[in-house]
C-alpha cells in the first residue's frame, strides 16, 4: 500500500519541483503586491477611474484562475504576445490576486484618518509626498496580515500550473505517477507539503502580526 | 446602488453572449459550452448544499462538542483549508482507490469541493455565532431555555446574517474552483473549452465565451447572495425597532 523506499526514492524530485512552486509563489506574490497597490491608488488618485478598476477588480474577481491561465496562455499569442507556460502562468496568478490585494490596500487606505490628509495641505505638502511620505506608512502595516493570508492563497494555487504543463509540485507527481502508476505516494507528499508550508507560513504571519501590534 | 451595478453587469454579459452567439463562427461551441456550464452549475448547487452542511457541523461541533470531537473538527478545518483544492482532487480521485474505495468522477467533485469550502465555512460561522452578542445567551438562559433552544431560537437566527456576505464570497470560489474538476475528466465548462481549443483550435471564441459564461454564473450567485443579505438585514432592523 504506502511504499517507504519508494517514497525516498521520489523524495529528491518532488524536493527539486518544491523549488519551482517556491519560485512561482515569490514571484507571483511580487506582481500581485505591486500591481494592487497601483490599482488602489489609483482609485484613490482618480475616483474617476475608480468605476473602471472597480469592473476590472470584479472581472478579475468572478472568473476562474485556470480559465485566466489558459486565458494568458492560449489566446495572448493569437494577438502576437507568446509568453512561455511558467510566465503565462505567474503572470496570470500575479493578476488575479492583484485584484484581491488592491481591496485590502483600499481598506487599508480608508483607515487612516481623514485629518492625516487635512494636516499635510495644511503643512503644504503635494499629494505625491503626501501619499508616499504620510499616507503609505500608516496605510501599509494595518493590512500586512490580510495581505498575508492572499501570499498562502497564492501558494495553494499554484498546482493550478500544472494544467499548462509547468513543471512544478504538481505536474511532477503527476509525471511520477504516469511513468510507475504509484500515485498514492506522490500525490500524498505533494498534499503534505502543501499543508507544512501552509502552517508554518501562517504562523510565521501570526507572529509578525502581534510584532506589528507591539510595535 | 452596488445590486444595480452588478445587475448592469449581468445584462452587458448576457447581451453579449448572445451578440457573440449569433456570429457563426462562435454558434458553433455554443450547444456543447452550454452543457459543460449545466454540469458546472449541478457541482456549484450540490457542492453548495454539502459546504453549508459541513460548516454548520464542523463549527458547532468545534465550539460545543465534548474535547476529542473538538479536536477531529479542528483537523478536518485545517487539513482542508491548508492544502490546496486540487491536491484534495487528485488525492480523492487517485489516492483513494489504492484503499480500495471507488468513488466517480462526479462524487469526487462534490465532495472534494464541498468540503473544502465547507471547512473555510466552519470558521464563518463560528466567527458568526462568536460575534452574536452575551447578553442574548444570558437572556436566553434566564428564559430557561435548553442549549439547543438557545442556539436555534436565538443564537443561530442572528449569526445567520452576519454570515450572508462571507457566504457569499465562498459560494463565488466555489464556482471558481469548479473549473478543477476538468482535471479529473469530469466535462464541465471549462473540460469542453479544452476539448474545443483542442480539436478547432479556434482559441479565442472559445475561451472569450467560456469566460463570459463563467462570468454569468457568478454575478448571478454575488446578485442573489447580496439580494439575501439585504432582505435579512431588513428583518434585522424591524427586530430592533420592535
Amino acid at each position: 500500500m504506502w511504499d517507504w523506499t519508494f517514497t525516498f526514492e521520489i523524495l529528491p524530485v518532488l524536493a527539486r519541483a518544491a523549488i519551482m512552486t517556491v519560485e512561482a509563489t515569490a514571484l507571483g506574490f511580487v506582481i500581485a503586491a505591486t500591481l494592487g497597490l497601483v490599482l488602489a491608488s489609483i482609485r484613490l488618485a482618480f475616483p474617476a477611474a475608480g468605476v473602471v478598476v472597480t469592473i476590472f477588480v470584479e472581472l478579475i474577481r468572478s472568473t476562474p484562475l485556470l480559465i485566466q491561465i489558459f486565458f494568458l496562455y492560449f489566446v495572448l499569442p493569437k494577438a502576437g504576445i507568446v509568453l512561455d507556460a511558467f510566465t503565462a502562468g505567474v503572470a496570470a496568478i500575479g493578476i488575479h490576486y492583484a485584484a484581491y490585494c488592491s481591496e485590502v490596500y483600499r481598506a487599508g487606505f480608508e483607515n487612516v484618518p481623514r485629518g492625516q490628509w487635512e494636516a499635510s495641505i495644511a503643512l503644504n505638502l503635494s499629494p505625491w509626498n503626501t501619499f508616499k511620505d504620510i499616507i503609505l506608512p500608516q496605510a501599509l502595516p494595518p493590512v500586512v496580515p490580510a495581505l498575508g493570508n492572499y501570499l498562502i492563497a497564492l501558494f495553494k494555487e499554484t498546482p493550478l500550473l500544472s494544467a499548462i504543463a509547468v513543471l512544478e509540485l504538481m505536474q511532477t507527481a503527476k509525471n511520477i505517477g504516469s511513468e510507475t502508476f504509484r500515485y498514492t505516494e506522490p500525490v500524498t507528499l505533494v498534499g503534505v507539503f502543501f499543508l507544512v508550508m501552509s502552517l508554518v507560513s501562517a504562523g510565521i504571519i501570526r507572529m509578525l502580526e502581534s510584532w506589528l501590534q507591539r510595535r | 446602488m452596488w445590486i444595480r451595478m452588478l445587475a448592469v453587469m449581468l445584462a452587458a454579459t448576457l447581451l453579449l453572449i448572445a451578440l457573440l452567439s449569433a456570429n457563426p463562427e462562435y454558434r458553433l461551441f455554443m450547444p456543447g459550452l452550454l452543457e459543460g456550464a449545466v454540469l458546472t452549475v449541478e457541482i456549484t448547487l450540490l457542492g453548495a448544499v454539502l459546504a453549508v452542511f459541513m460548516a454548520l457541523v464542523a463549527a458547532l461541533a468545534k465550539l460545543y462538542g465534548p474535547l476529542p470531537i473538538r479536536w477531529l473538527s479542528t483537523t478536518y478545518i485545517e487539513i482542508f483549508r491548508g492544502t490546496s483544492a486540487l491536491v484534495q482532487l487528485f488525492w480523492l480521485y487517485f489516492v483513494l482507490p489504492q484503499f480500495g474505495v471507488f468513488l466517480d468522477a462526479f462524487l469526487v467533485a462534490v465532495l472534494a469541493l464541498g468540503l473544502n469550502i465547507g471547512a473555510y465555512g466552519a470558521e464563518v460561522v463560528r466567527g458568526a455565532i462568536i460575534s452574536v452578542a452575551r447578553g442574548q445567551w444570558e437572556a436566553a438562559i434566564a428564559l430557561n431555555m435548553s442549549k439547543a433552544q438557545m442556539l436555534r431560537r436565538i443564537i443561530l437566527p442572528q449569526a445567520f446574517t452576519a454570515m450572508i456576505p462571507p457566504w457569499g464570497n465562498l459560494f463565488i470560489e466555489l464556482v471558481k474552483s469548479t473549473s478543477l474538476v476538468s482535471l479529473i475528466t469530469l466535462a464541465d465548462l471549462t473540460f469542453k473549452a479544452q476539448q474545443m481549443n483542442q480539436s478547432t483550435l479556434k482559441t479565442v471564441p472559445v475561451f472569450t465565451l467560456v469566460l463570459l459564461l463563467y462570468l454569468a454564473i457568478s454575478l448571478t450567485v454575488t446578485i442573489g447572495m447580496r439580494l439575501l443579505e439585504q432582505r435579512a438585514s431588513k428583518g434585522l432592523t424591524r427586530a430592533r425597532v420592535a
